[in-house]
């Protein structure tokens, strides 16, 4: 397939690859390809020493030590690292977990097949910005709980939950506290000592590094966590992840960590600044709905639903120039519209008619205006061909329609 | 997901887009789908009384590319049928003009909803019988 180059606003699904990072990888694929864990020659003294760095980089990110760091191929492993590490490590403890309707799969699959097994989750509903009722959280508590696992930020909305406040519940109540922060870490300061994570997993490829090397943060201290392994075969890891570490990724993971700390700052004032304009530009349309908590939320990203325009049909009409996503039942293999916007009480039609926008640290000016003028065209023309757009100029109430279901 | 070459014609040239007057004898309106799904066809029809050929077909569609291709494409073949022939239609005609993949039939299945709502509305305003 030719591939062309478009307006890509879909940091939130994955990022490009810092040149700086693919440069800082190259020589552990040819030159230093040792394995990390040769103790006996200088093959794998390179590459060890190429992986320590990369762990501390990764560690400072998030201000943990990095004896705290266990690389994965991912943050997928590192959820079901996390939370089946946590469920049989403590199941002496209690078997009880809580965690959101709003989080990635990765965490809901994970805690599915754990019921399967006979593991009790909570699944909180979230409030309609999207945030979790604390009341409700605490309510939920149980003397057999023993993890409590809420993401950092939500990979469609982009809201960002009370982590503090989480924290301190779980300090309260004796839990173990874990967030899927994939789409957090490396685009905005997370420190798990200030916020009382205990667990935390997060990946390269949201953060300018490349694909299949993420992590998880398992504290040591006050409390020491410990997991068990999901992979076994060598005691890589500290025994908690097995497996021949993934070098090249891992340099490069480290890279991309150092760069995010060194340029966060400035990345997320000019982000911010972007996306703000953004959506106030494409807010000028008539019947723009924004889906998630305007304040807590990612300085990169926001979710519109475009009242009575399907989701698919408008990314169809700037496909060629302009690179988003969407939470309309057409877009996903299941035909189910985005359960995360269900979850915050849009009605299905709003989920169809939602796209989501998040830019990144290449974003131009330039693209972000000649993608609102595309978005906006898209939009006057899908509503130029939508009856429900007809009906509600005409002052019709589509809430009293008796549709005809198929 | 790649569309086909004529769901990409139909999109972005889309035919017979409007409005009928549905308070017209002889115009038969259906509306099919739901907002909650996702999908919904409006499709008219306007027909002469003497010869009952459609001669006039419109559509409007809040739908993905593969529904409004669907719609677009019916009020095209409808243009010029009896009503009898336009009973005929079957979405498996449209799923192969368009060439839909297995994901999209319910798009067809939509459009020729559509078009039997149409005609019912009609015959139903008309006295006609509607089995």
């Amino acid at each position: 397939m030719e591939f062309q180059k478009l307006i890509y606003l879909d940091h939130n699904a994955t990022t490009p690859t810092d040149k700086r990072v693919v440069d800082a990888m190259l020589p552990y694929f040819t030159e230093r390809f040792g394995n990390a864990a040769s103790r006996n020659h200088s093959f794998g003294w390179v590459a060890e020493e190429g992986v320590d760095y990369a762990r501390e980089q990764v560690a400072q990110l998030i201000n943990a030590d990095e004896r705290e760091i266990i690389f994965t191929s991912g943050a997928t492993e590192s959820n079901n690292l996390a939370i089946k590490g946590v469920a049989d490590m403590y199941k002496s403890k209690g078997n009880h977990i809580i965690t959101a309707t709003t989080e990635h799969k990765a965490v809901l699959d994970t805690c599915k097949a754990l019921e399967k097994q006979g593991v009790e989750v909570t699944y909180l509903e979230v409030q309609r910005d999207g945030r979790i009722d604390l009341a409700a959280l605490e309510a939920a508590i149980r003397p057999t709980t023993i993890l409590i696992s809420i993401m950092y930020a939500n990979n469609e909305t982009g809201v960002i939950q009370d982590m503090r406040a989480i924290g301190d519940l779980c300090e309260k109540h004796g839990v173990l506290f874990m967030s899927d922060a994939t789409q957090a870490v490396g685009k905005i300061p997370v420190d798990v000592q200030a916020l009382g994570i205990h667990l935390m997993s997060f990946t390269a490829h949201k953060m300018y590094g490349p694909k299949g090397v993420g992590a998880l943060y398992v504290r040591r201290k006050s409390p020491r966590v410990k997991v068990t392994a999901q992979m076994d075969g060598g005691g890589h890891e500290r025994g908690m992840r097995s497996g021949t570490l993934n070098v090249p990724a891992i340099v490069g993971f480290g890279k991309a960590a150092e760069i995010a700390r060194l340029e966060m700052h400035d990345e997320i004032a000019r982000l911010q600044k972007l996306r703000d304009k953004m959506e106030v530009d494409l807010m000028q349309l008539e019947e723009v709905v924004l889906n998630g908590n305007k304040e807590h939320r990612m300085p990169h990203v926001t979710n519109l639903s475009f009242k009575h325009v399907e989701g698919e049909g408008l990314m169809m009409t700037f496909n060629q120039k302009v690179a988003v996503s969407s939470g309309s039942a057409c877009t996903s293999a299941s035909l189910e519209p985005s359960y995360v916007l269900k979850a915050l009480g849009l009605g299905d039609d709003l989920a169809h008619s939602s796209l989501r926008l998040s830019l990144g640290r290449f974003t131009t000016e330039q693209e972000v205006a000649d993608a609102v003028e595309a978005i906006k065209n898209g939009v006057n023309h899908m509503r130029s061909l939508s009856p429900i757009w007809e009906m509600y100029k005409e002052g019709v109430d589509l809430s009293k329609i008796n549709w005809e279901s198929h | 997901m790649a569309y086909s070459e004529k769901v990409l014609d139909h999109f972005n040239n889309p035919r017979n887009v409007g409005t009928l007057n549905k308070d017209n004898k002889n115009v038969g309106t259906g509306l099919v789908g739901a907002p909650e799904c996702g999908d919904v066809m409006r499709l008219q029809i306007e027909v002469d009384e003497e010869t009952g050929v459609i001669r006039e077909a419109k559509f409007k569609t809040f739908g993905c590319g593969s529904a409004i291709a669907s719609s677009s494409l019916a009020t095209e073949w409808l243009k010029g049928k009896t009503l009898d022939e336009a009973q005929g239609i079957d979405n498996m005609d449209i799923v192969e003009e368009l060439a839909l993949p297995p994901v999209k039939i319910h798009c067809s299945v939509l459009a020729e909803d559509a078009i039997k709502a149409a005609i019912k509305d009609y015959k139903t305003k008309n006295g006609l019988a509607t089995e």
